[in-house]
């Protein structure tokens, strides 16, 4: 007896877990089934409303027979169902196509417009040529890849019958806390306009400091991750790197990759009207024989390639303040500063001097007010200052260039997809005596899948 | 160091069984779902909402506060249909918060729990704006309502199983009140039934459908096209053969067009709240149909 004791304590203390299970176990089977049985009410439901509904139609078809007993027979219905094999279309992603294009007029030449005291920023810089130009049409395939990943496509068709890779990159959907990771060709998240394709931008153009800045927008093969803080404040994280494939930054004779982007977020709502967001950036990258120089008031290149360091900081902020569905009122600013440090050398590589260095910046300032459901008028000024080019062999008598612009815009925006807009530029990018005015008409037109836009 | 460990391993503990006690964080796309999340879920849930009963659904942008709240939601209550494709997909993908992606359980479309009306056999956007699931604007009909409540209150028993007993009682109890004004307001809206009226927008067809209003034409040519003079000079010339009584309209909307049309065809332009806080009535989802039924029928007398 005195050895079975401890057995039968020993047995007890076993069946006690077990016994607190079974009561965890009843209690998980309630939920389940009354889980069931909310879910099976809910299908009831559906089916009755089928049934309401069917019965209201064929009310509905009985009425229209009686009216159109003399009327021809309609078309027979499709078979419902169809073949198996029409649901291998169902896995498409969505696609959307933009078309654009404008009309334009300019006081003066545009083949020799350029921001003075910048190094030529690219093809898709400056207002284009005169008359009518075709715009970029950009074909966008966007999917969920599986439960893990989703994959996003943009291609360009340029006006050159070329077709460039806009974006294309992958994206996690699978992962917690905020993180998602983004790997591919994509336009960086630093700043605010950066991120935004052409078809969504305000005015016809980017601001002058991004084209002079970024000859446009920034955009490299790398990989990007993102964090948002579980804070009811906006607050989002994000780092870049890649492999520096466009201006400032060059692809680097090494391997690994070139520099790093860094860029904080903070937004939230103003009562119930108004929402703001900003943001500070910091973009660390190398160049190595970057083609492209600085030119004198003259016009004579001080050097045509550089290679060394760029860093630049950018502030951003955006406020949109919309009392009615009608009417919004969306202010906008993006500031700019970037420092480079290294070598300069001519077209054919020869050093001219390794103690390189300047400061540039600039800025622009813009606001858009829709003013009735279809209409939007704005207006934006750009400034920048190219910085005075220090190094001990820099022409004594080199002073910096202030290129700015004013424009104003209006457009009618007769649906959601749908934009007619006119642009009117006083341009001073040339930092010349004489300003060049800039006219544009342009058209935005998109079908294909309903676009969702960031902020 | 052992008494620090202690301490720091209960701590943790504690920690990590806070989110069982924690209420659901529900993100609800419009104020009607909000109360009905409200409604079935207590003070187990803590419900946001993205948008006001004077905003358009169709239009709301993805805001960064709405950013922040996908991220640390939940359950995501939406609509559905393509009602919230403007937004709620950007904010849903850039919310890193695997839990309310399309397919997770914590992603919840109402109209997943109901057929939905206009249907189109073909689309195309000339058009208008057209849905091809359907017409999206659900809940006016308060069967409809019902049957999401249902719907919803399963979801939330999936998430929160241990307290799926507290859900299932809530929703017997919404059920019961619900179902009793359901006959109060049908009771009432008897003089409805077959009242000829013009809508503005094609947001106002499941309430004509369940009341038995008949919609004789609508304000706007096409959905989401707003009308032109000559547009609205055709229309009262359409509309004097058969005469609406009531022109119907939401709080949201621009009431030009459906006050000059009410003054020219001498019939009373009703505002009606459209949603949970759309007039000082609809505090909630009983109120919005008292509301609402009041003031279609004040307006017919």
């Amino acid at each position: 007896m005195m050895v079975f004791r401890p057995v039968a304590a020993l047995m007890a203390l076993a069946t006690l877990p077990a016994m607190a299970s079974g009561a965890d176990d009843v209690a998980a089977l309630r939920a389940e089934l009354q889980a069931l049985k909310s879910d099976y009410d809910a299908r009831v439901d559906a089916l009755e409303a089928r049934i309401r509904q069917l019965e209201a139609s064929a009310q509905a078809s009985a009425d229209a027979a009686e009216a159109l007993a003399t009327a021809p027979p309609a078309a027979p219905a499709p078979a419902p169902g169809g073949d198996v094999g029409d649901k291998a279309s169902a896995f498409n992603p969505a696609i959307s196509l933009i078309l654009g294009g404008n009309f334009t007029g300019t006081s003066r030449d545009p083949a020799g417009w350029h921001i003075a005291g910048f190094p030529p920023a690219g093809d898709e810089a400056g207002p284009g040529g005169r008359s009518f130009n075709l715009g970029e049409s950009e074909l966008t395939f966007t999917a969920s890849i599986d439960p893990y990943f989703s994959g996003v496509l943009t291609a360009a068709i340029t006006a050159d019958n070329e077709i460039e890779v806009e974006e294309a990159y992958f994206r996690t959907t699978a992962l917690a806390d905020g993180v998602t990771l983004k790997g591919g060709r994509f336009f960086s998240g630093f700043g605010y306009l950066n991120e935004v394709h052409a078809h969504a931008w305000d005015f016809v153009d980017q601001p002058l400091v991004y084209q002079a800045m970024f000859g446009g927008q920034y955009r490299q093969e790398g990989l990007q991750v993102k964090w948002l803080a579980p804070t009811d404040l906006f607050l989002e994280f994000g780092a870049e790197t890649g492999n520096g494939a466009s201006y400032p930054a060059t692809r680097l004779e090494k391997n690994g990759f070139n520099g790093a982007t860094l860029f904080a977020h903070a937004g939230g709502d103003i009562g119930e009207f108004a929402s703001w967001r900003a943001g500070v950036s910091w973009l660390t990258q190398k160049a190595e024989g970057r083609e492209g120089g600085i030119e004198d008031a003259e016009g004579v290149p001080l050097f045509e390639q550089f290679s060394g360091d760029s860093d630049t900081w950018v502030i951003d902020g955006v406020l949109k303040w919309a009392p009615t569905p009608r009417r919004q009122l969306k202010l906008q600013a993006e500031y700019m500063r970037r420092r480079e440090s290294g070598e300069i050398a001519d077209s054919t590589g020869l050093v001219l001097a390794d103690d390189y260095r300047n400061t540039s910046s600039g800025w622009y300032l813009q606001s858009v007010y829709q003013f009735a459901p279809r209409w939007r008028v704005g207006a934006r000024y750009d400034a920048l200052d190219s910085g005075t080019p220090s190094y001990l062999l820099a022409p004594p008598d080199l002073i910096g260039a202030n290129p700015d612009r004013f424009s104003v815009m209006l457009d009618w925006n007769p649906s959601e997809f749908s934009r007619l807009r006119a642009q009117y530029d006083w341009d001073d990018a040339r930092d010349e005596a004489e300003s060049d005015r800039i006219w544009r008409i342009q058209y935005v037109y998109g079908i294909g899948a309903h676009g969702a836009h960031k902020y | 160091m052992k008494k620090l460990i202690r301490v720091l391993a209960l701590s943790l503990a504690a920690a990590a069984s806070l989110p069982a006690n924690a209420a659901l964080k529900v993100l609800a796309t419009t104020p009607d779902w909000g109360a009905l999340a409200q409604e079935l879920g207590g003070d187990r849930v803590n419900v946001y909402v993205a948008t006001t009963a004077l905003q358009d659904v169709h239009r709301v942008e993805a805001r960064p506060s709405l950013e922040a709240r996908a991220r640390s939601a939940d359950l995501v209550v939406a609509t559905g249909a393509e009602l919230e494709v403007g937004w709620l997909p950007v904010l849903i993908q850039e919310s890193g918060n695997a839990k309310i992606q399309r397919g997770a359980r914590g992603y919840f479309e109402a109209a997943s729990a109901l057929s939905l009306l206009e249907v189109p056999s073909q689309v195309d956007r000339a058009m208008g704006d057209i849905h091809p699931y359907g017409n999206p604007h659900v809940h006016l009909d308060p069967h409809n309502i019902r049957a999401v409540a249902h719907a919803l209150t399963a979801r939330l028993s999936q998430l929160d199983p241990g307290q799926a007993a507290y859900y299932a009682s809530r929703a017997q109890e919404f059920d019961a009140r619900w179902d009793g004004a359901i006959r109060a307001w049908e009771g009432k809206a008897a003089p409805l039934k077959g009242v000829k009226v013009v809508i503005l927008h094609r947001d106002q067809v499941y309430l004509c459908q369940w009341l038995g209003l008949v919609e004789v034409a609508s304000i706007e040519p096409k959905p989401g096209v707003p009308p032109t003079a000559a547009y609205l000079g055709t229309l009262v010339g359409r509309l004097t053969t058969t005469p609406p009584k009531l022109i119907l309209l939401n709080a949201y909307n621009d009431p030009k067009a459906a006050n000059w049309l009410a003054e020219r065809m001498h019939v009373p332009a009703v505002v009606l709240p459209f949603s949970v806080g759309g007039s000082d009535r609809a505090k909630d989802l009983f109120g919005l149909f008292d509301d609402t039924l009041d003031k279609l029928l004040a307006a017919l007398k």
